[in-house]
């Protein structure tokens, strides 16, 4: 049978059974892969579970390194590179060799990988692009859902436990795939339930249904009013500032107030929430501040003709600076688009340039669970406990790490801050994410770490090691982020 | 790379690698001698084995020479009414054989070889085994006593979400037998059996296009299990059980327990049946 070996299998050396091993598959021991024609290895790694060896595998996989050299005199050994480092991978002999009181062994339906982890994305824009709970789809297959929409931005939340393992292996194929890309910093198109097609990836703008986002906004349409009132007075009669959110109104504002702007007449659209401050102008949608306008005009009911005036000047604006419009009053109180003067420009231009650019920011999210733990030291909860007491400092890829408050060790860390290409994948399917857990040899003896795998830098600093710059501020191993080092 | 023997960090545990084959071996009594025997058993296995891999991938014909091997075609020759090949006793009989090597070298009150979930094991007069069973998500299915007159001396454990391919939709099937390796080949049956034919809900696919070489061709292997009514676990557990019975009634198995979506079934020998037990792992 085994001449029906086609190109994109290949045949594992590792050991006498010389599996043949399909693309995106590990063969029978699940300790070697199939990795888009390359072998790759699997294995545990050693020198965060176990304080063993911690020489990244270097066979073939590195070469992709961009070629950074440190000149750094106290190197941090990463795990980036070295085998499978997802946080709840469990190789074949370490389930069933747990020990567990009052029960002499362990059957188990041969051992898989585990994948409990997934990645938060914030991207910086006030379009809608889904509502909230909205599956969001690659190649058809949820791999996650619209979260929040927080200040200026839409967060979604993708991968975890039940799109890796708990829905159809498509499924869980697509999403890994997915969350290995975009943390890797590719780009990644993403198609969200009755929403937009956003291109997702890491440090860069977000692309919606087809178009770059530019500028994330200054503020809501309420504090854009604040904090450009001042330049308008005397140059306007009214401004709105149109956002999905809070849409701001400068006559009714109280900062308009505070600079005596006289009541204009404007009868907005939507709810009013406190003056000078709309909720709910129009629906949420990909035109003007997050709203599905394109025409600002449809915000507005007629103006009241008691305290309206033909000649009346109007900027809208969105939250963006980047769609403005300016009217004047006819003398029927309707609004008509004139050339605006040079000054509203420039306001225009001056909201713009106080919005930062748009980008999509990608971060990790995972669990060292009880088997990693377990790797650190013989009594794992006491690495829990130590890193709670922040004797111990995790990070992920050298970039320091959130650690969630309650139980277990939950971390969050910047794509951005790791090394390039940190993530890898095994076929089961599961995320290979870098985890380290920093800590002196003292307090790693005390809570009864491996000691007698401990090794010196320098035996694990071969030439074939890849060395790169810190990707942010802090030294992992900073004295500082330990409280016997402040 | 060759074969590798290392105590566990506990220093009780002897723990042997090479290939595929991962053991956790405990001995009681006689253990330094036990260990040496069975790292010395080990160490040529899996070349004793891949010699005959072509044989041991086909059914039932010709008697391989390996002692492993030998093993592995015993235990599955019974069966051989349907399809099954000798790699359906693999993980039993590789631990039975170094079980034997370890029994042989001195006397031992108690010992296992745990090879990967499927598990051969010694007891002494008076001995008892207790033991655990997970399931894929390390989650507690229940626990299983097993005293030196029960007969037990092997537990295996199938499903169609481990390491080997199953025809079948079951989570888990342990089975309890006379040895390991006759408890591998009744659990991979079991598992097999254990099915809704056609149902739209379960995926399947060709295991060659999965594992180039594996043991079961064309035949499709499942890949994926949707939600099933109540009914239809019920009626694939009904199914799996008219074979364990079969298979425990002709003695080739003491007791099997059959595991899909939150429903069990016990068959065979009251004294060997599960226990079920909701606290035993941690995620």
């Amino acid at each position: 049978m085994n001449e029906a070996v086609t190109p994109e299998k290949i045949r594992c050396d590792a050991c006498p059974v010389m599996c043949y091993i399909a693309n995106g598959r590990a063969g029978a021991c699940d300790r070697y892969a199939n990795h888009a024609g390359v072998l790759v290895r699997l294995d545990p790694l050693t020198v965060l579970q176990s304080g063993a060896v911690a020489v990244p595998f270097l066979d073939g996989q590195q070469e992709d390194w961009d070629g950074d050299v440190i000149k750094g005199h106290r190197p941090f050994i990463t795990a980036v590179g070295a085998g499978t480092t997802y946080p709840d991978y469990k190789p074949a002999p370490f389930i069933v060799s747990q020990a567990v009181e009052g029960v002499d062994m362990v059957t188990v339906v041969t051992e898989g990988i585990f994948s409990y982890c997934g990645v938060k994305v914030k991207i910086d824009t006030d379009r809608h692009i889904g509502a909230e709970r909205a599956y969001v789809r690659v190649d058809g297959e949820a791999i996650g859902h619209v979260m929040t929409g927080e200040y200026g931005s839409s967060m979604l939340s993708l991968g975890g436990v039940l799109h890796l393992t708990g829905g159809s292996k498509k499924e869980g194929r697509v999403t890994c795939d997915a969350l290995m890309r975009l943390c890797n910093r590719e780009a990644v198109e993403v198609a969200i339930d009755d929403g937009a097609t956003v291109v997702l990836q890491a440090g860069q703008a977000p692309i919606i249904n087809g178009v770059p986002e530019k500028l994330m906004r200054v503020g809501c349409g309420s504090a854009t009013i604040g904090m450009f009132a001042k330049q308008w007075v005397g140059h306007l009669d009214e401004v709105v500032v149109v956002d999905d959110h809070i849409t701001g109104v400068l006559s009714e504002h109280q900062a308009g107030k505070l600079l005596d702007v006289a009541p204009t007449g404007i009868k907005m659209k939507g709810r009013r929430s406190t003056p000078g401050r709309y909720f709910q102008v129009a629906h949420p949608g990909t035109g003007w501040g997050g709203t599905d306008v394109d025409d600002p005009l449809t915000i507005l009911n007629a103006f009241d003709p008691k305290v309206a005036w033909p000649g009346l000047r109007m900027l809208m604006v969105s939250t963006t600076g980047e769609q403005w419009a300016y009217y004047e009053l006819d003398d029927t109180l309707v609004p008509r688009a004139v050339e605006a003067p040079a000054v509203i420009r420039a306001s225009a231009e001056r909201i713009a340039e106080n919005c930062e650019p748009s980008v999509c920011s990608v971060l990790f999210m995972g669990g060292a669970g009880g088997s990693l733990r377990a790797g650190v030291t013989t009594n794992p909860v006491r690495l829990t406990q130590s890193v709670k007491a922040a004797l111990t400092r995790v990070s992920c890829g050298g970039a320091s790490a959130y650690v969630w408050p309650g139980g277990g060790i939950t971390v969050m860390a910047d794509v951005m801050a790791m090394p390039a290409n940190s993530f890898g994948y095994v076929p089961t399917p599961a995320l290979v994410a870098p985890i380290e857990f920093t800590l002196r040899l003292s307090d790693y003896a005390a809570l009864g770490g491996h000691l007698e795998h401990v090794q010196p830098v320098e035996a694990v600093m071969g030439a074939a090691v890849r060395r790169v710059e810190p990707g942010e501020g802090r030294d992992p191993q900073d004295a500082r982020n330990f409280p016997w080092g402040r | 790379m060759g074969a590798v023997a290392r105590l566990l960090p506990d220093r009780e545990r002897l723990h042997l690698q090479h290939g595929p084959i991962d053991l956790i071996i405990g001995a009681e009594g006689a253990r330094d001698l036990a260990f040496e025997a069975a790292r010395v058993r080990f160490e040529t296995i899996l070349d004793e084995l891949v010699a005959e891999l072509a044989l041991l991938r086909q059914e039932v014909g010709e008697v391989p020479v390996g002692l492993a091997a030998r093993r592995m075609v015993s235990a599955v020759r019974p069966h051989s009414a349907v399809f099954v090949t000798p790699m359906a006793a693999v993980a039993g009989a590789v631990a039975e054989e170094v079980l034997a090597a370890m029994v042989a070298a001195g006397p031992l009150t108690r010992a296992y070889v745990n090879n990967g979930g499927d598990i051969a094991f010694h007891l002494a007069q008076g001995a008892r085994f207790r033991m655990a069973v997970a399931g894929l998500d390390g989650a507690a299915l229940g626990r299983i006593d097993v005293g030196f007159g029960d007969g037990a001396r092997g537990v295996a454990t199938s499903g169609w979400g481990g390491r080997s391919f199953s025809l079948g939709i079951a989570d888990a099937v342990t089975v309890l037998a006379r040895s390991a390796a006759e408890a591998d080949v009744a659990a991979t049956m079991i598992c097999n059996a254990v099915d809704v034919p056609g149902h739209p809900g379960v995926g399947r696919a060709p295991a060659v296009g999965l594992q180039p070489d594996s043991d079961l061709g064309a035949r499709l292997v499942t890949v994926s299990v949707g939600a099933l009514s109540t009914e239809e676990v019920a009626e694939a557990l009904e199914r799996g059980v008219a074979v364990a019975e079969d298979i425990c009634g002709r003695g080739l198995a003491l007791a099997a327990a059959l595991f899909l979506k939150g429903q069990a079934r016990m068959v065979g020998q009251a004294a060997l049946s599960l226990i079920p037990d909701g606290s035993l792992c941690d995620a």
